[in-house]
């Protein structure tokens, strides 16, 4: 797997691009996140590295187990922890950070992140069903569905498409752009939009 | 919005920007491309409205060419934005001059600003 960090992202604005074109942009603040630990074939049975994103304050930090967690490597405990699977982690050494100087400009890369949540959603707005006609004598039914199933079999089918709880899921954006990288501040300005509300967590790894 | 989004939209800004006011008659000079050539359009009008949006700042040009009425909305920090020059200062009474649209000929004239 490629490069990748944690990141928070703080909301869009638009900027001009190498063409003097307006874009819309994602800002996201990037790192430095730090290698909490690596995973060995000897002692794990897989190769990854571990990385943290945000000194977790005191909060977190009075855990007991997870203080022991950072205490090998002599970091502070860390607000969230991603792991990142690599044939060879030789290049890494713990305590070493990732920042967003790994990303230059024009870029690709793939953002991971969790959706803003909808709470219970119907089938309109859930899966785009058009809904019923408004006129032609329908009544107490705009909304609804429809039927769910024929006669045979007898069930209902698996993953029929209902009303139910929408968003607040994994989705991940591929194909996303680099505009601009900030190392000064750790930002990172990605071309669109991408999953979760403003301060939500996000993965960003090159595509 | 987030300092930080804020922050950075400020420094990607060009700095050489004329200030611009509601009721200013302008002329700017928008650069085009057209195929390998480069050519400046100017443009001549009175802003009507200033968007103020950090770097996503616009205003609007009213003119009234060959007898209608044209509006031109213009990027204020838009690398294609050659030259800006403020011919006229208008007295106004509005941010918003959206009144412009529904007059014609004389009643439509910014009074132009005296500075003693």
């Amino acid at each position: 797997m490629s490069v990748g960090i944690l990141g928070k992202k703080l909301g869009m604005t638009q900027m001009f691009d190498n063409r003097g074109s307006m874009v819309a942009v994602t800002v996201v603040q990037a790192g430095p996140c730090p290698v909490v630990q690596k995973k060995t074939h000897e002692k794990d049975g897989y190769t990854a590295i571990q990385i943290g994103f945000e000194d977790a304050g005191r909060q977190k930090a009075a855990l007991k187990p997870y203080k022991g967690h950072f205490k090998s490597s002599g970091l502070k405990p860390q607000r969230v922890l991603k792991e990142i699977r690599y044939n060879d982690v030789s290049a890494f050494s713990i305590g070493q950070s990732i920042t967003v100087g790994e990303f230059k400009p024009a870029d690709k890369v793939v953002i991971t992140g969790v959706s803003k949540g909808r709470g219970f959603q119907g089938v309109i707005r859930r899966h785009g069903f058009a809904g019923k006609d408004t006129g032609h004598g329908t009544h107490e039914a705009f909304r609804t569905g429809g039927s769910i199933g024929m006669r045979t079999p007898k069930h209902t089918r698996k993953n029929m498409k209902m009303a139910g709880h929408m968003g607040a899921r994994k989705i991940t954006t591929r194909n996303l752009k680099v505009m601009f990288v900030d190392t000064e501040n750790n930002l990172l300005l990605i071309k669109g939009a991408i999953p979760g509300a403003n301060n939500d967590v996000v993965f960003i790894r090159k595509a | 919005m987030n300092p930080l989004v804020e922050l950075n939209s400020k420094k990607m800004a060009r700095k050489d920007v004329t200030e611009v006011e509601v009721g200013d008659h302008l002329k700017v000079w928008t650069i085009i491309s057209e195929g390998d050539k480069e050519r400046l359009q100017p443009f001549e009008g009175d802003v009507i409205r200033i968007h103020r949006n950090g770097i996503s700042t616009t205003f609007t040009l009213r003119k009234i060419s060959y007898g209608v009425g044209v509006e031109r909305i213009v990027p204020l920090y838009s690398p294609y934005l050659a030259r800006v020059e403020v011919l006229r200062k208008g007295r106004i009474r509005r941010a918003r001059l959206y009144y412009l649209r529904s007059l014609a000929g004389k009643n439509a004239k910014i009074q132009e600003k005296r500075f003693n």
